[in-house]
């Protein structure tokens, strides 16, 4: 019942180029993430604080991001774009795509994590003799910071996880790579498991270190 | 008669109606995936629920599995692997599975929430008034817990819904598949992507804004 005989050579000998794919994996989820918070916290902030045109473009933002596939997202990007003369490299894409995505999705959390905070702290900080820019980065952000680790977390495994579409538009991470590899010696099933194994770990070792951290940051 | 052929033609109002055709596609694969994968999600959170450490230690990472390695390397695989033990699945049947399973990893969590959201003794007090085990389950638990985790329910469906555009990688062709085939013939990746776009956001967003007021109103 089962004449398919299994190379797992080929693949271990590739094994190292798997591994330094999986590092711009780790890169590109990284990089994602450091632009997520930063438009994500802007947009939060926008959509609480503004109205008019920049409030409508935060809202658009953050719905579209969280109402369309990730994979869409990224060919939008990718082709969408390239039809109107704006051509980027497949990683400037991911990372464009991914970075779209995750600020959409961190700013309902932010926003969240603004709202379990009682206004009266801000006024308490401003009555002290803060300016508004030192209350929020000295007493709002780093309790939002603590209300959102959890989802934070989250969202840079599905960084990782998301980071495997890149593959579709030709961009050498793990699973672009995998592909890429595969293809030459059509072991796609080797290929493949391995690949899962990378991303398993990959996605544990996240997880494991964050629950770490959080011991040693909110400890009191 | 015509000195050139052309492979390309511009947008057609027909083109409207194949990507219509394929939204329902879309549609038809997320509800058959949601629907099996809320049903074995359901059976699964109750076994983690009332199984303890035994399900802990082996349903357990099985379903961590599949929640941490990305969603287009199970496709790949499983479509390989499916041949290997001499099943013939289309692309629509291995999509089905692997998104309903996919599904029933993230629903486990969910419906086990749903049942410790549910205070103890409630229960007792529902056994005590002489009901049995699976009327305790059915009148009891379901209303109260489903309630409670109705928001997350609807997040993740439409989660699936919108992961299931990485089936068109197996060729299956949902609403993706067919914006890119439509994108091939008339080279106008704008106009079509954005079509596209909007019935995903005319598929999720309105759903999404009813779960939200409804959260509303029942936390009033």
């Amino acid at each position: 019942m089962f004449d398919y005989n299994f190379h797992w050579r080929p693949v271990l000998k590739s094994l190292p180029d798997l591994l330094a794919a999986g590092l711009t994996t780790l890169e590109i989820a990284a990089l994602s993430m450091v632009l997520g918070i930063i438009f994500g916290l802007g947009l939060a902030l926008i959509q609480m604080h503004m109205r008019g045109p920049l409030k409508w473009l935060a809202s658009a933002w953050i719905e579209l991001a969280r109402n369309t596939p990730a994979l869409f997202q990224l060919f939008f990007f990718g082709f969408g774009l390239g039809a109107v003369g704006i051509h980027m490299s497949p990683y400037v894409i991911v990372l464009a795509a991914l970075s779209f995505n995750c600020a959409g999705y961190l700013a309902e959390n932010f926003r969240g994590g603004f709202q379990a905070i009682p206004n009266t702290q801000i006024r308490a900080a401003r009555s002290l003799g803060m300016t508004a820019w030192q209350s929020y980065t000295r007493i709002i952000i780093p309790q939002v910071f603590r209300i959102v680790y959890h989802p934070l977390t989250n969202q840079i495994v599905w960084a990782v996880l998301m980071s495997s579409l890149g593959m579709l538009v030709g961009f050498r991470e793990l699973s672009g790579e995998t592909q890429a590899l595969a293809s030459r010696t059509y072991r796609i099933f080797e290929y493949f498991a391995v690949t899962a194994v990378i991303y398993y770990m990959v996605v544990k070792i996240i997880l494991g270190s964050s629950r770490l951290l959080a011991t040693r940051l909110f400890r009191y | 008669m015509e000195p050139t052929m052309s492979f390309f033609s511009g947008f057609q109002p027909s083109d409207v109606l194949y990507l219509t055709e394929a939204a329902w596609r879309t549609l038809l694969i997320s509800v058959l995936s949601i629907s099996i994968g809320t049903f074995l999600g359901t059976i699964f959170g109750w076994m983690m629920y009332e199984g303890k450490w035994a399900a802990a230690l082996t349903l357990g990472p099985v379903l961590d599995v599949f929640r941490s390695v990305p969603l287009i390397i199970q496709l790949v695989l499983f479509y390989n692997f499916a041949p290997i033990i001499g099943l013939n699945l289309d692309p629509f049947l291995s999509g089905v599975v692997i998104l309903s399973i996919y599904c029933a990893s993230l629903m486990a969590n969910i419906a086990r929430g749903g049942m410790e959201a549910v205070d103890p003794p409630m229960r007792r007090a529902a056994r005590s008034l002489g009901m049995s085990y699976w009327q305790d389950l059915r009148y009891v638990v379901l209303p109260i817990g489903g309630r409670a985790v109705f928001p997350s329910w609807v997040g993740v469906a439409l989660g699936v819904m919108k992961d299931s555009a990485l089936v068109s990688v197996l060729g299956y062709v949902e609403l993706l598949k067919a914006s890119q085939i439509l994108i091939t013939r008339t080279q106008e990746p704008l106009l079509i992507l954005t079509i596209a776009g909007a019935f995903y956001f005319a598929l999720s967003y309105p759903i999404s804004r009813y779960a939200a007021t409804l959260e509303k109103r029942w936390a009033s």
